[in-house]
């Protein structure tokens, strides 16, 4: 049996960005792509438009002061916005991966008990994966504080937005979390049982955890999306980074401050988008190991 | 085995299945199965691929849900009682399976200690040092801080006996432990359960190992299509077999080299 069976997996990380090779496939990609950047910088510096374009998109003067913005004079920066995002994005990220959880276990549970809080649950899942976010947004945005509750009705806009990306966002969750629990082996269901634990132990201890597990590139691709779709809720008034950075342009007549908005948005995704690929590479060396041995 | 001297006083019989039936759709797999496990026994079921012997054993422990009949465990009627607590009956019963089915994200220690902590509720510190001992009595010592993966299929089954023991069960059942094994790794896996047998543990086992069966078992159940066509003695049924199926069955496996 492999005593040293990592040897070969490790050496293959599957499809890189720059296939290993001798000097001179090196000197070709290198060409290659300085050809290709050319072409393309070509294209955008001498289009009739290139001026206007790169004075309304890139204007440095613009993009700082609509980084900073302008506090006094309410003129909300999108540096400062951006937080709200992240803190969207956090707390919301948090209530799809436990509510996801809950809809994927009742959709999974069996027996008659259940069986109206199955419906209810593939129904909500059905509407929620069906109705555009952008929808659910302003429905909850205007819709919920129209009702004239006491609390519910007198939140802010933000609040609002994130439990609108949550009820998305878990029905598309919580397929994945199903996909998950189904790919891991009923045999391991039987053995946990046989040893006496109970459906719910075998379930926390020794089901989930493989679920989880294989769906983890899948759960942070879609908090790679989550994270941009925070920029919707800017719709409903919620002063976030594309909300501020639509407010700069409208007042200075400048789409510089868009741009600041997009870089943003690419520092916060570009990171998770990484660690999703590492994640995805360490799975696959891992499979190949345990085929070998 | 300190259970078995108290049970020898009350009765000696641990496990009794009466006119059992099981189907799986249209199939009817199980089709009156008559058979008791005395205290101590070793009792091997034989048969063909298909004839229920699995299925008869996952109705043992209720893994299966059964048709009709009655399951008796240690005097107690574990098949018909709807309030029953299924996981405390099935505690008390061991299963080890022909694809060993080890938790693969856990280690061979925490393999091992799981249900004594989550279903026992043993203290993890006395469940490791179980865990320890009964893998150092059967030679895994080494192998405690390693995944399954990094087991050979004989190493795997015996953690998966070891983890059925861990529940200190009172009867085990063993459904075709060695069927997934490479031929070298079969005797390791045998030996263990010889050792079982010597120390009194109650078993019935499911095998294609004719000598082996012949060898550990008191006695030996051949099936065909659901039914127990023959139970008698290892030496009597091994060589002179009365049902005209049983010889059938017999002299093919001897043709094919493997009695």
């Amino acid at each position: 049996m492999g005593v040293q069976p990592l040897g070969g997996a490790t050496g293959d990380r599957g499809p890189r960005l720059l296939r290993a090779g001798d000097r001179r496939s090196t000197v070709i990609s290198t060409l290659s792509t300085v050809v290709f950047i050319a072409v393309l910088g070509a294209i955008f510096f001498l289009a009739p438009g290139s001026g206007t374009v790169r004075h309304a998109f890139f204007s440095g003067t613009n993009m700082w002061r609509s980084f900073v913005g302008n506090p006094s004079k309410g003129l909300p920066g999108v540096g400062a916005a951006i937080v709200l995002n992240i803190k969207m994005f956090l707390v919301a990220e948090v209530l799809i991966l436990i509510l996801a959880l809950v809809i994927a276990l009742v959709r999974q549970s069996s027996g008659p008990v259940m069986f109206p809080l199955r419906i209810v649950a593939t129904i909500y899942v059905d509407i929620f994966r069906g109705v555009p976010l952008l929808l659910v947004i302003y429905m909850i945005g205007f819709g919920v504080p129209a009702l004239s509750l006491h609390f519910v009705s007198t939140q802010s806009p933000a609040v609002y937005g994130t439990a609108a990306l949550v009820l998305s966002y878990s029905a598309y969750v919580s397929e994945v979390y199903r996909a998950g629990l189904n790919s891991v082996h009923r045999s391991q269901t039987m053995a946990a049982r046989s040893l006496g634990l109970s459906r719910w132990t075998a379930m926390r201890y020794v089901i989930l955890p493989q679920a989880v597990r294989n769906i983890l590139p899948a759960l942070l691709n879609d908090f790679i999306s989550l994270q941009k779709d925070t920029a919707l809720v800017g719709v409903i008034g919620a002063i976030e980074a594309n909300q501020a950075a639509s407010i700069y342009a409208s007042t200075v007549f400048n789409y510089s401050s868009f741009m600041v908005a997009a870089i943003l948005f690419l520092i916060l995704t570009i990171p998770l988008a990484r660690f999703t690929d590492h994640l995805i590479a360490r799975d696959r060396s891992r499979r190949l190991a345990g085929a070998l041995v | 085995m300190s259970n078995s001297s108290a049970d020898a006083l009350l009765s000696s019989e641990a496990l009794r299945v009466e006119a059992l039936h099981k189907s799986f759709g249209a199939f009817e797999v199980l089709k009156g199965i008559d058979v008791a496990v005395d205290t101590n026994e070793v009792v091997c079921l034989i048969g063909a691929s298909g004839s229920g012997k699995s299925t008869l054993l996952r109705c043992m422990n209720l893994l299966e849900p059964i048709d009709s009949g009655r399951v008796v465990l240690f005097g107690q009627d574990i098949s018909s009682d709807p309030a029953l607590d299924q996981n405390l009956v099935r505690r008390q019963i061991g299963i080890v399976f022909q694809s060993f089915n080890l938790f693969p994200h856990m280690d061979v220690l925490s393999n091992v200690t799981l249900a004594p902590m989550k279903a026992l509720g043993v203290p993890k510190h006395d469940a490791e040092a179980e865990a320890k001992a009964l893998l150092s009595r059967f030679g895994l010592s080494e192998k405690e801080g390693d995944y399954p993966d990094r087991l050979s299929g004989g190493q795997q089954q015996r953690v998966a006996i070891v983890r059925a023991l861990a529940m200190r069960p009172r009867i085990m059942l063993l459904d075709e432990v060695t069927s997934a094994l490479d031929p070298e790794l079969v005797a390791e896996v045998l030996d263990v359960i010889r050792e079982l047998a010597a120390s009194g543990m109650t078993m019935v086992i499911a095998t294609h190992e004719m000598g082996f069966a012949r060898d550990i078992a008191n006695r030996v159940c051949f099936l065909e299509d659901g039914l127990i066509v023959e139970e008698a003695p290892p030496a009597q049924l091994f060589s002179e077999p009365r049902d005209e199926r049983t010889q059938r069955f017999l002299r093919r496996i001897i043709d094919a080299g493997r009695l």
